[in-house]
């Protein structure tokens, strides 16, 4: 028995040196991030203090138990003694623990409060969780007013194994957050549709995201840097999809930055009388489709059978006689088709989404342009023929 | 299939009872009031579904083995993650103590049989119905829903039509575990054998009165939190719609007040069972019985105050994330006393190293270490980074796998012989013991190291640095699947053709069932009450 137990620990001590040795080894993670914020900083603290201790009171505990598995056993003889309680064993292993847990639990407590203390930023971002990707806008501080919608960019080609994940693939965002190195930042959050939740682990923040509730939560990065994480509560099916990017640069560069990104703001300002041609809206209707819609109605129009609806010509629709119903009511679904109702109808349904599913009210998300290209490129793709829809017939039908 | 038909008592009842001899074939089954056929199907059910939830877990794992989405679309993904939790609870662990309840319940306190048989029958015939809705929910349009088994709102209202078949299925096997608790109570209370005093009672017994009492104050909380998602779903109600007046942090906080109770329904019970086997294969006492009894009473009490701290990121008041932060380490202690409790049992005890105390000190050690992953948990701050990865996958796979699981092959190994008259074979057992060891902490000690590092839970795609662990847990599962298939090849053919067990094929087994019963049990057992010295 003894050289079995031998043998097997000996395999088991091999292996862990194999791994070690490995290359791979050093690619493999085995605590926390590393901190870049004090609170961050306090956390992987307190879990090495606690990870000690847990190691060694299981250390200890199983060190006697596997004592009594070699002495106590019967083929070697042992005769069983009949003690059976001990009033005072039970006190001291009732009251030692109590006292290592009032121990740990002191340096926590400081922590919690210090975490939960959001008062007197230098800046104030909303961060709203959308299904599936985050919009932020500055409400107070420098950059106020600058607001975004930050997207996963890696190519779908990535996801689906026709080309190489870079070191960044599911990390990456089209537009990332910028924030100043050495100032508290306080992150409100909310969401737009179901529960979300705002994750860096190098900040050593994470804060859930509410549909129709406020939260907030606050960091202080204190060195430069890009820095990653991801939602953190299921949202759906692209939940893995929708990470976080967080940019920390010196105030210099987060004034210039402040300073671009207003600018752009102002020229891009649209001119929402501008009349577009129907191939300038297609255009650019393409990319707004790529980046909102895909993920549902798919690069087809198909959409998915019983889920999501198909937005090209000619499709039957496989819904519940209940959406079919109500899609008709609103003038939506006409003949087969889908896209072929009244305009008023399709820029209502993108606008306010359909509540109760997963269609997204996007009056919120995008401008009236970016609205009025995607209708126009979806009724002009996919053998539907629709012609064009302007930006300002988009805004004349928001209330 | 397993016990033996006393005709020579069936006889007498016929006069009485004017039906004529025992049904044969599945009408034995549908009709059964007795405990023991009842015990058995409970445990075949679960048996069944845990090879169910475990081809889920087999495809999750098959998923994640590389970056990127090679076999499944997210969207099936997460209804694998969430139909794998809940058939695994509700289908596998819940009602395999269950049977365990019912085979030895009886037995161990000098009773003919549960109080209620009639309601212990429908108690499990509720079972496969709503295991079917569950199944089917697969494929209704929309497909099962994929909310987790945590099914937050208003994540739940987008769901197909398969949201209502899972909200069916979770009533009716609520209305099985209240009844089945009723039943459980009622005997225990009632039916002991004069001289068995609540504190004579084998362990197993109180940890499974206590249990009984947790089911019957929970699960009607988890009705009202579905039923709440049913009317917002589909009769206008706005509980878990903030632009209606509602929160969606109110499903969160009664959820959970469930929840966490619910976790250690699915505990006490198998720390009643490893209380049974560990003293048995020691041959000494188990320590400190009244303790025993205390902490257990505890750490149930203490239950109902812990909720919480799966919320500790919705953003509570400092004065909530403290309290229920003291409140959870609290439940330490008890806990603490037990592990204690079961290491004082063997310290100088005469041991023995059957399957049954393999898996019972494999138990001893996870169930432990997953205790300490839960201490870590339970300090908020920490938790701010490790909850919803990872890490929290780890730790519960650890107390319900590594704990209830191994407590209930423990159970199995160890009352086989008196449940079928046969011995198992000691020498698969074993082999089934080591390989679900070893790929258990392969599939989940690493799994650890992914929370830490940042890999989120519930998700079917993942960065590449989080690789290399993500194939090792793979691999894991996939040799842990493997090796159940050891156990059911020793089930079978044991049942169908193992060594005659002796009466008492384990020699520091002390209570009613093996002091005085014959291997196997009979049918009827206990038809007048044991005299008790």
């Amino acid at each position: 028995m003894a050289s079995k137990w031998a043998r097997t620990g000996a395999w088991w001590i091999a292996g862990v040196i194999g791994m070690v040795l490995s290359g791979r080894a050093m690619a493999l993670e085995w605590n926390l991030q590393p901190p870049v914020t004090p609170i961050a900083a306090e956390i992987l603290t307190l879990h090495n203090y606690v990870m000690l201790l847990v190691i060694v009171i299981f250390v200890g505990v199983f060190g006697v138990m596997f004592y009594s598995v070699f002495a106590h056993r019967k083929s070697k003889g042992h005769k069983a003694a009949q003690f059976h309680e001990n009033t005072t064993a039970e006190i001291l292993w009732t009251v030692i623990p109590a006292i290592i847990l009032v121990v740990i639990a002191l340096p926590a407590t400081k922590t919690v409060i210090w975490q939960k203390d959001t008062s007197n930023p230098d800046l104030t971002i909303k961060a709203t969780g959308y299904q599936w990707k985050w919009g932020y806008e500055y409400v107070q501080g420098e950059g106020k007013g600058i607001h975004f919608l930050s997207t996963l960019s890696t190519p779908q080609d990535e996801i689906v194994g026709n080309a190489t994940k870079d070191a960044h693939y599911l990390l990456e965002v089209d537009h990332p957050l910028v924030v100043p190195v050495n100032k508290k930042v306080r992150m409100l959050t909310t969401a737009g549709d179901v529960i979300h939740s705002w994750w860096v682990p190098a900040f050593g923040v994470k804060q859930d995201a509410f549909p129709g509730i406020i939260r907030d939560t606050w960091f202080r990065a204190t060195k430069t840097g890009t820095y990653r994480g991801q939602c953190a509560e299921l949202c759906g099916k692209n939940h893995a999809f929708m990470p976080i990017v967080v940019k920390v640069v010196a105030q210099d560069q987060y004034d210039a930055w402040v300073k671009q990104h207003q600018e752009q703001v102002a020229s891009a300002a649209e001119d929402v009388n501008r009349k577009w041609s129907l191939d300038e809206l297609k255009a650019q209707g393409e990319k707004v489709y790529a980046a909102n819609c895909v993920a549902c109605h798919q690069a087809t129009g198909m959409g998915i059978p019983g889920t999501f609806p198909p937005i090209s010509a000619g499709n039957p629709f496989q819904a519940s006689p209940q959406m079919l119903k109500e899609l008709e009511d609103r003038g939506f679904y006409k003949d087969g088709k889908i896209v072929m109702g009244p305009v008023e109808h399709h820029v209502d349904i993108v606008l306010h989404g359909i509540p109760g599913t997963a269609m997204a009210a996007f009056g919120k998300q995008l401008s009236d342009t970016e609205i009025a290209s995607v209708i126009t490129y979806e009724r002009n793709s996919w053998g539907n023929s629709g012609g064009a829809v302007q930006p300002a017939e988009v805004k004349a039908l928001r209330k | 299939m397993s016990a033996v038909l006393d005709t020579h008592g069936h006889a007498a009842h016929d006069e009485h009872h004017g039906h004529h001899g025992p049904y044969g074939g599945i009408m034995r089954w549908i009709t059964t009031t007795n405990h023991k056929d009842i015990g058995t199907m409970y445990l075949v059910f679960a048996g069944f579904m845990f090879f169910v939830g475990g081809v889920m877990a087999v495809l999750i794992r098959a998923e994640l083995f590389e970056p990127g989405l090679q076999i499944i679309v997210p969207e099936f993904y997460n209804q694998l993650v969430t139909m794998h939790g809940l058939i695994m609870i509700f289908g596998a662990i819940m009602p395999a103590f269950v049977g365990f309840a019912n085979w030895l319940i009886p037995m161990q306190i000098g009773a003919p049989d549960m109080a209620f048989a009639r309601l212990n029958n429908f108690s499990f015939w509720l079972l496969p119905f709503a295991a079917s809705l569950l199944i089917i929910s697969f494929f209704v349009p929309g497909g099962a829903p994929g909310v987790g088994w945590t099914m937050y709102a208003p994540l739940t209202m987008q769901m197909g039509v398969g949201m209502d078949f899972m909200i069916f299925a979770i009533h009716l096997m609520g209305m099985s575990s209240i009844m089945g608790s009723i039943n459980i109570i009622t005997t225990i209370l009632n039916m002991r054998a004069p001289g068995m005093t609540l504190m004579r009672m084998p362990m197993f017994c109180w940890t499974w009165l206590i249990t009984a009492y947790l089911l019957v104050a929970v699960m009607p909380v988890l009705a009202g939190a579905v039923t709440m998602t049913l009317t917002d779903r589909h009769f206008g109600t706005s509980f878990f719609n903030a632009a209606g007046g509602g929160d969606p942090v109110l499903y969160q906080h009664i959820f959970w007040f469930f929840g966490h109770p619910e976790v250690y329904v699915i505990a006490l019970p198998a720390f009643g069972v490893i209380s049974q086997v560990i003293p048995a294969f020691s041959r000494k006492p188990l320590f400190g019985y009244a303790s025993m009894v205390y902490a257990t009473s505890a750490i149930a009490i203490l239950s109902f105050m812990v909720w919480a701290h799966h919320m500790y990121t919705v953003g509570m008041p400092v004065a909530a994330q403290l309290f229920f932060m003291y409140s959870t380490t609290l439940i330490a202690i008890p806990t603490g006393v037990k592990v204690f409790n079961w290491v004082a049992t063997m310290w100088r005890g005469s041991l023995s190293f059957e399957t049954p105390m393999l898996f019972a000190i494999g138990f001893l050690l996870l169930f432990t270490l997953g205790g300490f992953s839960g201490l870590v948990l339970a300090l908020a701050p920490i938790d701010i980074q490790l909850q919803d990865t990872y890490y929290v996958v780890a730790h519960f796979h650890y107390v319900m796998v590594a704990g209830a699981m191994f407590s209930a092959f423990a159970g199995i190994y160890f009352w086989l012989p008196k449940w079928t008259g046969r011995m198992y074979n000691e020498t698969l057992g074993k082999w089934h013991f080591w390989l679900t060891m070893i790929f258990f902490n392969m599939i989940f000690f690493v799994q650890h190291f992914l929370g830490l590092a940042g890999m989120p839970r519930r998700i079917a795609d993942y960065n590449p640095e989080f690789t290399t662990w993500n194939q090792i847990s793979s691999i894991g599962a996939f040799g842990f699947a493997l090796a159940q298939l050891v156990f059911l090849y020793n089930l079978i053919s044991t049942i169908r053709s193992g060594a005659k067990a002796p009466d008492k094929p384990w020699e520091g087994a002390d209570s009613l069932e093996w002091t005085h019963l014959p291997t196997p049990a009979p049918y009827h057992s206990f038809e007048t009450p044991p005299v008790l010295k």
